[in-house]
C-alpha cells in the first residue's frame, strides 16, 4: 500500500463530483483526499485524487476514473517530481498566559494568524501534508476548538512540451 | 424553425434511425407522448416501465440495434432501474428517456420526482439531467453515439416537463465533441504479433469467447482462428452462440454452472485467450489461480477489464472483429493436436447421456430443450429467466447462429426473459422467439402477457413448472440440507391464464410427448404456452450429484 496521486481533468458539470466520489465507494477504492476547483481551461475543473492501494488497484482507479464520459485527462503524478500542498486552519482556545508559547509555533512554521480575539487565536498553514501534521501535533498541548484541513492539490515538476 | 423540447425530442430519435420504443407515459413525459402522436415511430406500451426496459433490450439483442424504452418521472423512472442495471451488466446498448419534474420544482421533494441520474449513474454508460431544451438534439445525439460505441451499455436522459415545453430555434446538431470519450477500436500491431508468438509456443491453448464476440460481430472471425490454429472454444454465459453448439472444437460454457469439458479445458491450457470476456466470477472463480498456472491474452475493449479480475500475459485494447482479424492475417502456426485429442476424449467420456426424468411424470429438461431446438430451427430466438431454466438452455439448447440467445447473464435478472421475448418478437417478427421459464420467474414479470397480447406478438412460451424456485431450492439441498420459502404449491391455472390472455395452452408431463408438442406449439398462430411438468429434484449442477450419491 502507497500513496498514489492522481491529477483528473473534468468537464464542470454538476453532478460530476458525486459520480467521482460514487465511483470510489462503489468499488472500494480507498480514497485519502479529493480536492477540485475551476482551472485554466474554461469549464473544465481539476481534481486532485490521493489514494491509497497497491498498483492494481491505482491503474484500475485510472481506468475506471477514464471511463467516466466527463473525465477529460488523468494524470498519475510522479512521487519526487511533485510539488504537493494542503491548507489547515486551526482555532486554538488560548489565554494570555499561552499566548506567546503559540505565537513561537505558529513562527517556526511560518503559520498566519488569520483571526484572533481575547480568548482564541486562528492560525493558517500551507504546507506538505508532513508539515501540516507536524505543526498540528505541536498544537495538541493547546485546546483545539476546530481543524478544518483541504485535500492536497498537487502540480509536478516539468510540463510535457 | 421553431420546435418544442418534445418535437426535438421526437425528431432526433427519428434520426436515429429509431423505429420502435418501448414505454409507459406519465405526466412528466406527458409533452413527448403528445409529440410522439405526430410520428411514426411504433411505441409499445408495456405493463410495467420494467418491461419496458427489458422489451427495449431484447429488441436491442435481436436485431443488433439500440433499443430505447421512454418513461415517466418517479416511479416510471426507478422501475426502470432493474432494466437499465441489466443491461449495463451485459453491455447491451439502451437509451433509456425519462420524464422529470419541471425544473423549478427539482429538489423540492415535489410529487413523482426522483434523482434518477444520480440513482442511475452507477449503472449507466453515461447520463445527463437535460438543462435547456435546444441541448436535446445533441444530447440524444450523443447518447445513442455512446450507447452503440465502444463497449455497449445503457445511457440515461432525464428531460424535464417544462423543457420538453419548451420552444427553441432547432439547429442541426454538429459534430460529436466528446474529449473525454477515447475510443480504442483497432488492436496494436505489436501486441497482435505477441499474441501470435504466445500461440505459437503455447501446446494447450484454448479460447474463451464472452458477449464481447458477438457485440463486435467478430463470430465468422472467432470461428476461423480456432480453426486454423484448431484451439478449442469455451465460451462465458454471454458468449454462448459466438460457435455452433455442435462445432467439434466447442466445449461448453464455462463456470459453476458450465460444463465439465469446458471447466477441464480451462484448468488445464496453458494458454488462455480471452476475448470480449470480463472474467466474472461465475464464469472463472478462481482467476488469479488460472493465470498462474497459464499464459493469459486478454482481448477487451474496455480497458478497465484488463487487469481488473484477472493479470494477463499480454493484453490488447481493441474491438474483438480487430483483434481477431488481426491474428487471422498473421497466420500463426500452431501445434496442438495433442491437446485437442484430449479435449475431444473428455468432451466424449462427459457428454451427458439422455435419460428419461429422474421421476414419474415429468420431462427430463435437457431432452426438452434438444428437442425444441430441433424442431424451431436455426433462426429461432430464445431468451431465457434466470434459474435452472436459464441453465438448461445454456447447456443444452442446440445455438447454431449467433445472438440467438437472450439472457441475462451478468445481473441475473429474474422477470428479464418475457418482457425481453417480446422485445424480440417486435424487433424480428418473421422469426421465432422462444421464452424459457421456470414458474417462479414466469411469474416475475406476468403482467407483460397483457403487452403480448395487445401487440398480438407470437412468442412461444415454454415454462418448465416444477412448483418451486428451483435454482434456490437445489442450492438449499445442496448447502443448508432444509428449505426456505421455495414452494409455490398454489401457483395460479397456467390454462386459465393463458386462455385470460389469448394464449393458445398445451401441458405435457413426459419425454414422449415432447416432439408432437412442440410442434402443436410452432404450427399454432400467436402466442402459445406450453407448460411442461418437470422433477423438482432434476439438479442443473450434475457432477456435485454425482458426488452426493456418493
Amino acid at each position: 500500500m502507497s500513496q498514489h496521486t492522481l491529477s483528473v481533468l473534468v468537464n464542470n458539470h454538476p453532478g460530476l463530483l458525486s459520480k467521482v466520489s460514487g465511483l470510489f465507494s462503489r468499488r472500494s477504492f480507498n480514497i485519502h483526499s479529493l480536492a477540485v476547483g475551476i482551472c485554466e481551461i474554461p469549464d473544465c475543473s481539476r481534481m486532485t485524487i490521493v489514494v491509497n492501494g497497491d498498483e492494481a488497484m491505482v491503474d484500475q482507479v485510472i481506468k475506471q476514473l477514464d471511463k467516466l464520459i466527463d473525465v477529460i485527462e488523468i494524470e498519475h503524478l510522479p512521487v519526487q517530481n511533485s510539488v504537493y500542498r494542503e491548507m489547515v486552519l486551526a482555532k486554538v482556545a488560548v489565554e494570555a498566559s499561552q499566548r506567546t508559547e503559540l505565537l513561537q509555533i505558529a513562527e517556526i512554521f511560518r503559520a498566519k494568524i488569520v483571526d484572533v480575539s481575547l480568548h482564541h487565536i486562528t492560525l493558517e498553514l500551507t504546507g506538505q501534508a508532513d508539515k501540516i501534521s507536524g505543526f498540528l501535533n505541536l498544537l495538541e498541548d493547546f485546546k483545539i476548538l476546530r481543524i478544518v484541513r483541504t485535500g492536497t492539490i498537487a502540480v509536478p515538476r516539468y510540463e510535457e512540451a | 424553425m421553431q420546435l418544442t423540447g418534445a418535437q426535438a425530442m421526437v425528431q432526433a430519435l427519428e434520426q436515429a434511425g429509431v423505429t420502435t420504443i418501448f414505454g409507459y407515459p406519465g405526466a412528466a413525459i406527458a409533452p413527448f407522448y403528445d409529440a410522439l402522436v405526430d410520428s411514426n415511430i411504433r411505441h409499445v406500451l408495456t405493463r410495467n416501465e420494467q418491461g419496458a426496459a427489458h422489451a427495449a433490450s431484447g429488441y436491442a439483442r435481436a436485431r443488433q440495434v439500440t433499443g430505447v424504452c421512454v418513461v415517466t418521472s418517479g416511479p416510471g423512472a426507478t422501475n426502470v432501474i432493474t432494466g437499465i442495471a441489466t443491461a449495463y451488466m451485459d453491455s447491451i446498448p439502451l437509451v433509456a428517456i425519462t420524464g422529470q419534474v419541471t425544473t423549478d420544482l427539482i429538489g423540492s421533494d415535489s410529487f413523482q420526482e426522483v434523482d434518477i441520474t444520480g440513482a442511475t449513474s452507477p449503472f449507466t454508460k453515461h447520463n445527463y439531467l437535460v438543462k435547456a431544451a435546444q441541448d436535446l438534439p445533441r444530447i440524444i445525439k450523443e447518447a445513442f453515439y455512446l450507447a452503440s460505441t465502444g463497449r455497449p451499455g445503457p445511457v440515461l436522459i432525464d428531460v424535464p416537463q417544462d423543457i420538453q415545453m419548451a420552444v427553441f430555434d432547432f439547429v442541426e446538431p454538429g459534430d460529436l465533441y466528446l474529449p473525454g470519450y477515447r475510443l480504442v477500436t483497432e488492436a496494436d500491431p505489436e501486441q497482435l504479433l505477441a499474441v501470435k508468438a504466445q500461440l505459437e509456443s503455447a501446446r494447450a491453448p484454448i479460447i474463451c469467447a464472452g458477449g464481447g464476440v458477438l457485440s463486435s460481430k467478430a463470430t465468422q472471425e472467432l470461428l476461423a482462428l480456432a480453426e486454423m490454429c484448431q484451439i478449442p472454444v469455451v465460451t462465458t454465459m454471454m458468449g454462448i452462440s459466438a460457435i455452433p453448439y455442435d462445432h467439434p472444437l466447442y466445449l461448453g460454457t464455462l463456470g459453476s454452472h458450465g460444463l465439465f469439458a469446458a471447466n477441464y479445458a480451462l484448468n488445464q491450457a496453458d494458454l488462455v485467450m480471452l476475448i470480449g470476456a470480463r472474467v466474472g466470477n461465475r464464469a472463472m472463480g478462481s482467476a488469479q489461480e488460472i493465470a498462474r498456472r497459464a499464459q493469459i491474452v486478454h482481448i477487451d475493449i474496455d480497458p478497465a477489464e484488463i487487469g481488473k479480475n484477472i493479470k494477463p500475459h499480454t493484453a490488447i485494447v481493441a474491438d474483438a472483429k480487430s483483434a481477431l482479424t488481426g491474428l487471422l492475417a498473421l497466420a500463426p502456426q500452431t501445434d496442438t493436436s495433442e491437446w485437442v485429442a484430449k479435449t475431444d476424449e473428455i468432451k466424449a467420456s462427459h457428454h451427458l447421456p439422455e435419460k428419461p426424468a429422474t421421476a414419474s411424470e415429468t420431462i427430463y429438461p435437457p431432452t426438452l430443450m434438444r428437442i425444441l431446438g430441433e424442431l424451431a430451427g436455426p433462426d429461432a430466438l430464445v431468451t431465457t429467466e434466470v434459474g435452472q431454466n436459464q441453465i438448461w438452455v445454456a447447456n443444452h439448447y442446440p445455438f447454431r447462429k449467433p445472438h440467438a440467445f437472450i439472457t441475462s447473464g451478468g445481473m441475473g435478472t429474474m422477470g428479464y426473459g418475457l418482457p425481453s421475448s417480446l422485445g424480440a418478437k417486435v424487433g424480428c417478427p418473421e422469426q421465432t422467439v422462444i421464452a424459457v421459464s421456470g414458474d417462479g420467474s414466469f411469474q416475475m414479470s406476468l403482467q407483460e402477457l397483457g403487452t403480448v397480447k395487445q401487440e398480438r406478438a407470437a412468442v412461444k412460451f415454454v415454462l418448465l413448472n416444477n412448483s418451486r424456485l428451483g435454482m434456490v431450492h437445489e442450492i438449499q439441498s445442496m448447502r443448508y440440507k432444509r428449505y426456505s420459502q421455495v414452494f409455490l404449491e398454489e401457483n395460479p391455472d397456467f390454462g386459465k391464464l393463458a386462455a385470460a390472455y389469448g394464449l393458445g395452452y398445451g401441458r405435457i408431463h413426459s419425454n414422449d410427448q415432447i416432439a408432437d408438442a412442440i410442434r402443436t406449439m410452432l404450427d399454432t398462430p400467436g402466442p402459445y404456452l406450453l407448460e411442461c411438468q418437470i422433477d423438482p429434484h432434476e439438479p442443473t449442477l450434475y457432477p456435485v450429484r454425482k458426488e452426493e450419491k456418493g
